[in-house]
């Protein structure tokens, strides 16, 4: 363990944006965002940004291939190049876990190449959260936000930062901070944890379980009524896809440039109606179809496939952001996830 | 460099061939660019094939992998990219990758079993993969009966091949159908299912159908009326799919994703699954 005067914060980033490409999120009128660190940019005060860092990892659009065209004759250019190290500072323990779950998906075999550069060359500062907000809820997935995942952890207190060292990853910042932090002793944060761990037990959602759902229950829920009243207001808008940290849907897209053609991919929402849709019909026609596919996908499908684990980190994103104030609490809710008065 | 490997990256192939089957499907045969086979497969796998520019589908690969020179794929006329694929001609560069998908068990639950193969249109292009390679290795199979319809005559994919090929082969009975009457035609009038079910087959045999989702739907209660059991039924699915490896999200039924727990599944698996295909 490491600490420095929180004063001494701007120096801190300053110096790890010397050695690495840094990114960080920044407050501004609307809500926090994840950007690029130029000097003189602060961390957010915010609890978590609008949009997910996922896209550090998996971009909303990326070059997957270009092609010449030459009359009948073709020509492949991959784009890939390794990518160099790079840090992302304050990433909260729900959006670290995020990636344990998007890399079950893309790195499992066949690995996504793409994805796995990205991945390998990523350095993740996670930041622990004072103070979790009303949506938040990850204690439900067992996350601890006091002591989040990443290859260091933050702890900022009234007076002093602290940074964890986790992983050989992580210790690349050592080299970056030498003079501006010094060693301290782990049990420095503990107060701070034993706050933050208080703090979650008194937030409204902290009897959200999980208990009803995991792998196997399609059967139990893929017939239920509750789809149809839940979906009912749903414009299909796919905001909560867009702001999910766990949403890995894709689309792959071409587009004509002006020296050949470029292969992208996207993301992209199983909230959308053409996202199924076939030249010989779609699977999933109604609104209630598609709202029922997601919210099975990370309940019931995902863990199926992935040892129990869920698709949510209860970052609370999904709460804030869509337009008819549905999401995945009342989902749960609805479903029977709802502790209190059931234990 | 390119890897082919990559599973997003496609490798060039070259059109070497078009046969015109019917008015609206047509038969492609794609090698690499240096003149070989893409890559190999089994029977039932699929492949990604893309005009850049256009778009990439999944398709499945229509010749046997005893076949060593080249692939085939039997497309039909039916959307955007399959518009573009049908106005190419021999030696136009298009992009492949694959195989995906999980394959008709030819070398474990099919082996020593009499086999029926059921087609509905262009449902007969993955079966034409079983099929052939069954027939390469006759011996390894007992008698084979292919029940294969389509709107009119001229909608039969793979006519020549059938009549020509198949019908002259030891053990191996075919019955075609047309869904109407029509000029010059002796043979059966009526849709697969009803067709199927007045056929009477040995209750003993595998079956195979492909065709559209209705016609699966019918000709699988059809085989249980007569006494079929699900797990002896056998039946490739497609949907939209973007990767072909199970990471684009949009090709699943419940948990399963088509394109690498199927295409192919036994009936009985796919019972087990939410009616959602």
């Amino acid at each position: 363990m490491y600490k420095t005067a929180k004063e001494k914060l701007p120096a801190v980033l300053d110096a790890i944006s010397r050695y690495f490409s840094l990114y960080l999120p920044v407050d501004y009128e609307d809500g926090a965002v994840f950007e690029a660190y130029s000097y003189g940019k602060t961390l957010s005060s915010k609890v978590n940004t609008v949009k997910s860092p996922k896209e550090y990892f998996f971009p909303q659009t990326e070059t997957l291939v270009n092609f010449k065209v030459d009359g009948k004759s073709l020509s492949i250019i991959d784009p890939r190049r390794e990518s160099e190290d790079f840090v992302i500072f304050g990433m909260r323990a729900c959006d670290v876990k995020s990636l344990a779950i998007l890399d079950r998906v893309f790195l499992s075999d066949p690995i996504d190449t793409y994805y796995e550069n990205r991945r390998r060359h990523g350095i993740i500062v996670s930041m622990a959260c004072s103070k979790p907000a009303a949506t938040c809820f990850c204690t439900t997935f067992g996350i601890d936000p006091s002591e989040p995942d990443g290859d260091a952890i933050l702890y900022l207190d009234k007076d002093t930062l602290y940074l964890n060292i986790k992983t050989e990853k992580g210790a690349k910042l050592l080299t970056p901070l030498q003079g501006i932090i010094v060693d301290c002793e782990q049990n420095e944060v503990d107060t701070q944890k034993n706050l933050i761990r208080e703090r979650l037990k008194k937030l409204p959602l902290s009897s959200l379980q999980t208990t009803t759902f995991s792998s196997g229950k399609t059967d139990d829920f893929f017939s239920s009524e509750v789809w149809e009243t839940l979906s009912d207001t749903c414009l299909g808008c796919g905001s909560c896809t867009y702001v999910c940290p766990t949403c890995h849907c894709y689309d792959i897209k071409d587009f004509k440039t002006a020296d050949g053609i470029r292969r992208f991919r996207c993301w992209d929402s199983c909230m959308f109606s053409d996202f199924t849709q076939m030249s010989h019909g779609n699977p999933r026609t109604k609104q209630s179809e598609r709202f029922r596919q997601r919210f099975m996908h990370k309940l019931v499908y995902y863990p199926t496939n992935h040892d129990g684990i869920f698709s949510c980190v209860g970052c609370g994103r999904c709460l804030k952001s869509c337009p008819i104030n549905m999401n995945i609490v009342k989902v749960m809710k609805a479903l029977g996830g709802e502790g209190n008065g059931k234990q | 460099m390119v890897n082919s490997k990559d599973s997003l990256i496609p490798c060039l192939g070259i059109v070497t061939d078009i046969r015109v089957d019917t008015p609206d499907v047509k038969t492609f045969r794609v090698v690499a660019s240096d003149g070989r086979k893409p890559f190999d497969h089994m029977p039932g796998q699929c492949a990604m094939l893309s005009i850049p520019g256009v778009g990439e589908a999944i398709f499945s690969i229509t010749s046997s992998p005893t076949n060593t020179a080249y692939m085939e794929f039997s497309i039909k006329k039916c959307g955007c990219l399959t518009e573009w694929l049908h106005m190419i001609e021999v030696g136009q560069m298009i992009t492949v990758r694959g195989p995906y998908g999980r394959p008709f068990p030819v070398d474990s639950a099919f082996l020593g079993k009499d086999l029926l193969f059921i087609a509905g249109g262009i449902g007969l292009a993955p079966l034409r993969s079983v099929i052939n390679y069954c027939r390469h290795y006759r011996k390894r199979y007992g008698s084979i009966d292919i029940v294969y319809g389509a709107r009119t005559p001229s909608d039969l994919v793979d006519y020549q091949e059938i009549v020509e090929e198949w019908s002259k082969d030891d053990g191996i009975r075919i019955h075609l159908t047309v869904d109407r009457e029509a000029p010059e035609w002796t043979g059966h009038v009526g849709f697969v299912p009803d067709y199927v079910k007045s056929l009477h087959f040995d209750t003993n045999k595998t079956a195979v159908i492909c065709g559209p989702p209705i016609m699966i739907k019918y000709t699988l209660q059809g085989l249980c009326e007569l006494g079929f059991d699900k797990k002896q039924v056998y039946t490739t699915m497609e949907l939209r799919m973007k990767c072909g490896i199970g990471k684009c999200g949009r090709c699943n039924i419940g948990s399963k994703y088509v394109c690498k727990d199927g295409p192919v599944f036994r009936c009985d698996e796919l019972e087990e699954l939410p009616d959602e295909y």
